[in-house]
């Protein structure tokens, strides 16, 4: 079934303030991308879309280290979230992770190698089924994603991989945030002789055994991924469990 | 604060990845063509009007027979074609002895006329105080002169100095025309040494990069302290162990307090007659690991660190604000691996 586009975004941009409802789009990109079409038939396979400003992506716009580009994915705004996309136009792997924000804000901080300068972008799936598409340019000097990683360079990354850190942040500011981090190459099979190795899979649950947030993490994720998840007031450890494609897991419980 | 549990498989097959991965990294460094790269960047980076290249090179006078070309407190652009450093020379008994040779052939071409101008003895060694290109890129015109630095720093220029190159010429554009890397090959150990004639003292340090040359010449009292020591000029940190640093800056602060030291050359910035580079340097430091660790520890995220306003104290320093934003991008992952527990 065609999905009513008109319809869905009168009905949107009602109940928004008037400045954003304004930035609603379905289409002309405004970040311009050559790509963008490309994008929209492969990525979102050509399902209904909205540009919305609430789909809030933060990256530098001239990113020093094509090999750790920090990215904050920030779509809390649009309430209750299904799934988010994540991907970067011009680089040679598009897809870099998909996260289901399943009993905490759909949030999530973590880092990305880039080939070139690129918009990086969040796609947003409400329930209705609607995709809210958000993003920013990154410049970088690129050949991050052929660069060898620096544990193809270290002799003894193998007995670091997958150890897991991490730590719950409960007063402050930032109160409810909790960061992981893991000891992973993520190779992207891009150097020549160094297969693709990376962490594929991820999820979150607190002490009551429930699911806060499932991630599936991609080739162009940075060597050694640090994610940062916002609970909100929700207290208590979480236990982070994980596997990349290799078949080795990792499994941690991260005190608040 | 965490516990930890961890489950590992597969380690033969790890080790067996983990050759191929070394062996791939070192074909892949031996493949690269810097002509052919810089033939291709040469036709896609604009042009630059600047009067045929010119670096308007002129000694300044540090101490008898010692002279130093100070170049801007700036980042690479290509309106400064990377003359952002500062080089220097010291006229000897049996020749001159050149510390670093600039960003570009165009600049080691121009120094070295610079030098002519000064004194007529022959350049009989070069020195490159470290790894970074706008300290060894000029080498290509002191072809017919040896060419030395430490063993560390020979082996950077080696294994980086192509991939520094074509950034550089990115940054600055056709100032870099025609430059090629040229490794030194004389291997310089710490010590006193006599050089043409000139008694050195070579201070074999670390933390800027992973190998630093400070030189004093103990006749005239200067001391060449390379990138240890920025003046008026945040400091750069794409290859810095900030601890190390603060060590070296140490040795370097105990030479300044001898007898007979008379001027401090830094590798970027103003000359100084007394230790201000070095404190100045040691301040920025200090700062940006503390504020690194602060950030970290209080939960913020990259993105975040790097949205952190910069104290009033270097508010006015040149390129202080790009110069934080690029070290949280080389030193931020490490800090915050150290607040996160390092794994265990």
């Amino acid at each position: 079934m065609k999905f009513p586009m008109t319809i869905a975004a009168i009905a949107l941009a009602a109940l928004m303030p008037a400045p954003e409802a304004a930035a609603l789009q379905e289409a002309g990109d405004p970040l311009a991308s050559a790509r963008w079409v490309d994008m929209q038939r492969t990525v979102l396979g050509g399902a209904p879309m909205l540009f919305d400003p609430r789909v809030k992506v933060i990256a530098p716009a001239t990113a020093e280290n094509p090999l750790q580009v920090p990215v904050t994915v920030d779509a809390s705004g649009l309430g209750k979230v299904v799934e988010v996309i994540v991907f970067a136009d011009f680089n040679p792997i598009i897809e870099v992770l998909r996260f289901y924000p399943e009993a905490v804000p759909a949030y999530l901080g973590f880092r990305v190698k880039l080939q070139q300068s690129t918009p990086v972008r969040a796609a947003a799936r409400t329930a209705d089924g609607l995709w809210h598409v958000g993003g920013t340019w990154v410049n970088t000097v690129g050949g991050g994603c052929s660069a060898p990683t620096a544990g193809s360079a270290s002799k003894d990354w193998q007995r670091r991989l997958n150890q897991v850190s991490g730590r719950q942040w409960s007063e402050g500011e930032l109160a409810g945030r909790l960061r992981l981090r893991i000891e992973h190459p993520m190779d992207t099979g891009l150097v020549a002789g160094i297969p693709a190795f990376h962490l594929e899979e991820i999820e979150f649950r607190d002490a009551a055994g429930q699911r806060l947030m499932r991630l599936q993490t991609a080739e162009p994720v940075s060597e050694n991924p640090v994610f940062t998840l916002q609970r909100g007031a929700v207290d208590g450890p979480v236990e982070a469990r994980g596997r990349d494609n290799n078949g080795n897991t990792f499994s941690a419980r991260i005190a608040p | 604060m965490n516990c930890i549990q961890l489950t590992q498989a597969r380690r033969a097959a790890a080790d067996r990845e983990v050759r191929q991965r070394l062996s791939a990294s070192l074909s892949r460094h031996l493949e690269v063509s810097l002509g052919r790269l810089l033939m291709l960047l040469a036709a896609v980076v604009p042009g630059v009007a600047a009067a045929e290249f010119d670096y308007a090179l002129r000694a300044q006078r540090v101490a008898d027979g010692v002279y130093a070309f100070i170049g801007k407190t700036e980042d690479f652009t290509p309106a400064n074609g990377g003359n952002i450093v500062n080089t220097g020379f010291i006229v000897a008994p049996g020749g001159v002895i050149v510390i670093d040779s600039g960003p570009s052939r165009r600049y080691g071409e121009q120094m070295r006329r610079a030098i002519a101008a000064v004194s007529e003895r022959p350049p009989v060694l070069v020195i490159n105080t470290h790894h970074h290109p706008d300290h060894f890129l000029g080498n290509q015109a002191f072809g017919d002169v040896p060419l030395a630095a430490l063993p560390a720093t020979i082996e950077g220029i080696a294994g980086e100095g192509n991939a520094f190159a074509e950034n550089l010429f990115r940054l600055t554009g056709d100032w870099m025309k025609g430059t090629e890397v040229r490794v030194p090959q004389r291997p310089l150990a710490a010590g006193r040494t006599e050089v043409a004639g000139r008694r050195l003292r070579l201070l074999a340090l670390d933390g800027h990069t992973g190998a630093d040359l400070a030189i004093y010449d103990e006749a005239s009292g200067v001391l060449f302290a390379g990138d240890l020591a920025f003046f008026q000029r945040a400091p750069t940190t794409p290859h810095a162990d900030i601890g190390r640093w603060l060590a070296a800056l140490d040795q370097l602060a105990a030479i300044t307090r001898e007898p007979g030291f008379h001027a401090l050359v830094p590798g970027h910035g103003p000359l100084a007659r007394d230790a201000a580079p070095l404190l100045q340097t040691r301040a920025w430091l200090t700062w940006l690991q503390g504020a690194l660790r602060r950030a970290a520890a209080a939960g913020l995220d990259m993105n975040e660190a790097l949205a952190r306003p910069l104290p009033a104290e270097f508010a006015e320093l040149p390129v202080a604000a790009s110069e934080y934003r690029r070290s949280v991008g080389h030193l931020f992952p490490a800090v915050e691996q150290e607040v996160l527990g390092g794994g265990h």
